[in-house]
């Protein structure tokens, strides 16, 4: 294929990437050197009420925002160096607290906080969701083929349902008055609130994610059994290799390909980590990267969104997750140069 | 199972085995197939201590909502035909009348008619009947159940309007990604070079970025891009802030690394020597695309579509930062729901627009099961 007709064909594909994905990173990047504000103005001026006898005048200063001839607020942008990554991770107050051993103090920062529950939301999932998806996918493939449909049928279903969703449905079934609050407090004969704590949320929304993403693994685990050779099991079997060693040795390595694959989609789409804190309405105890830069975007009361602060808590989410997918990312690759 | 003897299982093992794919079962079913039960009773029924109460809604009961032993029946057998006709009849309809031999087309075209026809069965022509016999023969209703929430959502709330969005959103960022994909994904499966190499890796590195991040850098952007466009397009440059249209690209673009991998890996299954015949005959490449390979391409198409749906119709951070709260989609919708869910009666409300935006999802699964588990494996064990 000549270069002229490469070109047309991914044309399209790659101007909208550049458009709406490399383009804003650059932008994000600069705004996070920047801050942009109202230009204020303090005026002073004299209020008088009128009284008995005589009025009562004060003097009184006041700071509004200075308006344009249209009757626009007049924003004014100014370079801030590294004074918002500075505001997203209070270095000092964190230093301060690490030096201190305090973990309490270093987590009483958003940033941290975040970052906290991002990383072992990650990491604590990644090990279930390829466990748990494996036992499925072996499980399925020793059943009959008769119930093989209907059984992925319903395991497809946390897969798809809209992750907002899916957070609620299992959020109602444990809010105060849910039927599962219900069953737990009858078992255990004391009450329980389940949204109160850190802890249980954490753990509501772990069970959540593997519960979600568990289906992908198995599915693309069974496919991978569909493949595997036969007469290799049965060698192994006339060499005297127990289940378990057949399992180690013939079925992982097999599947070792997809493992690291399902790992590495896991890792991109558990790092954001963010319709959990919508559906479980957490943000009062549990934050995550990704909410926190969304939080700074919304409008506050006033109509403004925090911008610079957003961009700088974008960038370093950003230098998170490709610190993370490095080793991932340069297996793909080796693999890919292997392979041509 | 049939094997080698030697490859037959213990019983212990079989059992477990069984017994651990039907804890599973139940797990994925249940949170689902609940909120689906709460979303038809009265709030004190959806919120009841015990389950069977919550099942069998004595106070949906009391209220003389629910359903006689005939309308289970009736409708058991309805669901029943309903399923058989979509797996037995709907396939070789579909193939037999897709327009020009379109098949996806046909499909799509198939899906929207069922799904209208079973609507239309179920709520408009059978309710009425069955009130009718049941009242002459003096049935009374054994299980409680009620579609008040149902009507206050998509009637008085107008959840419609929202359902209407997220249709515009969904069904533009499938046909768009899905057009530029497949001529992308073409190319870089055709081409060895070094360029479409480099491509690939850096999608595969786009594909990693949190949403937020991107949205970071549309929103000062699209919330005075009137400002921006203006010395090019002059007075009527538009704000793309709240525009469906900004969103679709911007779900588009977001979710092109995605669909050009796994297109890649479809066309990657297909032979080169396809093409290289059509180019002997004197082809050129985009014909070459179009007539001789397009047409064996419709499975990988269909399930790429599948995921790019599903990418638009669950997205909720995208549209809710670039949305107005007045052309939302029904994801972030759902949000004003728990915002103000203070009484039951908000709750089981909040229930039955969750219930309303899976319905269709649900139905997808039911209609392209195979072809979302082909999908993924195509993608994984050559991606």
């Amino acid at each position: 294929m000549r270069a002229r007709t490469f070109w047309t064909f991914v044309g399209p594909s790659v101007f909208l990437m550049l458009l709406f994905i490399a383009a804003p990173l650059v932008s994000v990047f600069v705004q996070s050197f920047y801050l942009s504000q109202p230009v204020v103005e303090t005026v002073t001026e004299e209020v008088c009420t009128p009284g008995f006898l005589a009025q009562t005048c004060t003097t009184e200063t006041r700071t509004v925002p200075v308006l344009d001839e249209n009757g626009r607020i007049v924003r004014e942008t100014t370079f801030v160096g590294l004074q918002t990554y500075r505001n997203v991770l209070e270095p000092e107050r964190a230093w301060e607290a690490i030096s201190n051993l305090d973990w309490r103090g270093l987590l009483a920062i958003d940033f941290w906080k975040a970052l906290r529950f991002t990383l072992t939301f990650t990491l604590i999932t990644l090990p279930l969701v390829i466990g748990v998806g494996l036992a499925i996918a072996l499980a399925v493939n020793n059943a009959a083929k008769a119930i093989r449909g209907p059984v992925i049928f319903v395991s497809l279903l946390p897969f798809i349902i809209t992750p907002v969703v899916g957070a609620l449905s299992i959020r109602w079934l444990f809010v105060g008055d849910g039927i599962l609050t219900r069953g737990l407090e009858w078992y255990l004969q004391q009450d329980i609130a389940m949204f109160a704590q850190a802890w249980t949320i954490e753990l509501l929304m772990l069970f959540y994610r593997v519960w979600h993403v568990a289906p992908f693994a198995f599915v693309i685990f069974y496919a991978g059994l569909q493949t595997l050779n036969q007469d290799t099991v049965e060698a192994a079997i006339i060499d005297g290799a127990s289940r378990w060693q057949r399992l180690w040795a013939i079925i992982v390595p097999h599947l070792m390909p997809l493992i690291v694959f399902v790992a590495l989609i896991h890792l991109m789409d558990c790092y954001r980590v963010f319709e959990e804190i919508v559906g479980f309405r957490s943000q009062a105890h549990v934050i995550s990267l990704q909410w926190l830069t969304y939080d700074f975007m919304q409008p506050d009361d006033a109509g403004n969104r925090a911008i610079s602060r957003a961009s700088a808590s974008a960038m370093l989410t950003m230098i998170g997750i490709v610190i993370l997918l490095i080793p991932l990312l340069k297996k793909t690759w080796n693999d890919h140069r292997g392979s041509r | 199972m049939s094997g080698p003897k030697a490859l037959q299982q213990p019983l212990p093992l079989r059992l477990f085995s069984a017994g651990f794919l039907a804890f599973w079962c139940l797990l994925a079913a249940f949170p689902i197939v609940w909120i689906a039960v709460m979303s038809f009773k009265a709030p004190i029924d959806a919120f009841a201590a015990n389950p069977f109460d919550v099942i069998l809604g004595p106070e949906t009961r009391a209220r003389g909502e629910g359903l006689t032993l005939l309308d289970i029946g009736v409708g058991l057998a309805l669901l029943f035909f309903a399923f058989r006709i979509a797996v037995r009849n709907l396939p070789p309809l579909v193939r037999a009348l897709a327009p020009w031999g379109n098949v996806a087309l046909g499909w799509i075209v198939g899906a929207i008619l069922y799904a209208l026809g079973f609507l239309l069965v179920f709520t408009v022509i059978v309710p009425p009947l069955l009130g009718a016999i049941n009242g002459a023969l003096g049935l009374e209703p054994i299980v409680g159940l009620t579609v008040e929430h149902y009507r206050a959502v998509w009637v008085e709330n107008e959840f419609w309007r929202n359902f209407v969005n997220s249709m515009i959103v969904t069904v533009g960022v499938v046909t768009i990604s899905l057009t530029v994909g497949t001529l992308a994904g073409y190319a870089l499966a055709r081409s060895g070079s070094q360029l479409a190499f480099w491509i690939l890796i850096i999608a595969l590195i786009f594909r990693a970025l949190p949403h937020s991040v991107l949205v970071a850098g549309y929103l000062p952007v699209f919330v005075n891009s009137a400002a921006i466009l203006e010395p090019f397009l002059g007075e009527n440059a538009p704000t793309l802030y709240g525009q469906p249209l900004a969103v679709i690209a911007v779900l588009v673009s977001i979710n092109q690394p995605f669909t050009i991998w796994m297109l890649r890996s479809f066309f990657m299954s297909i032979p080169a020597d396809l093409d290289e015949a059509a180019r002997v005959d004197g082809c050129t490449h985009f014909q070459a695309f179009r007539w001789v390979i397009m047409p064996v391409m419709w499975p990988g198409v269909i399930t790429t579509g599948l995921f790019s749906f599903l990418l638009a119709y669950n997205d909720f951070l995208v549209t809710s930062l670039l949305l107005d709260a007045s052309d939302m989609t029904m994801v972030p919708a759902i949000a004003g729901y728990f915002n103000r869910e203070t009484t039951t009666t908000d709750q089981v409300e909040a229930v039955a627009a969750a219930v309303s935006i899976t319905a269709p999802l649900f139905l997808l699964v039911m209609i392209f099961q195979r072809q979302i588990v082909s999908g993924l494996t195509a993608g994984a064990v050559k991606g």
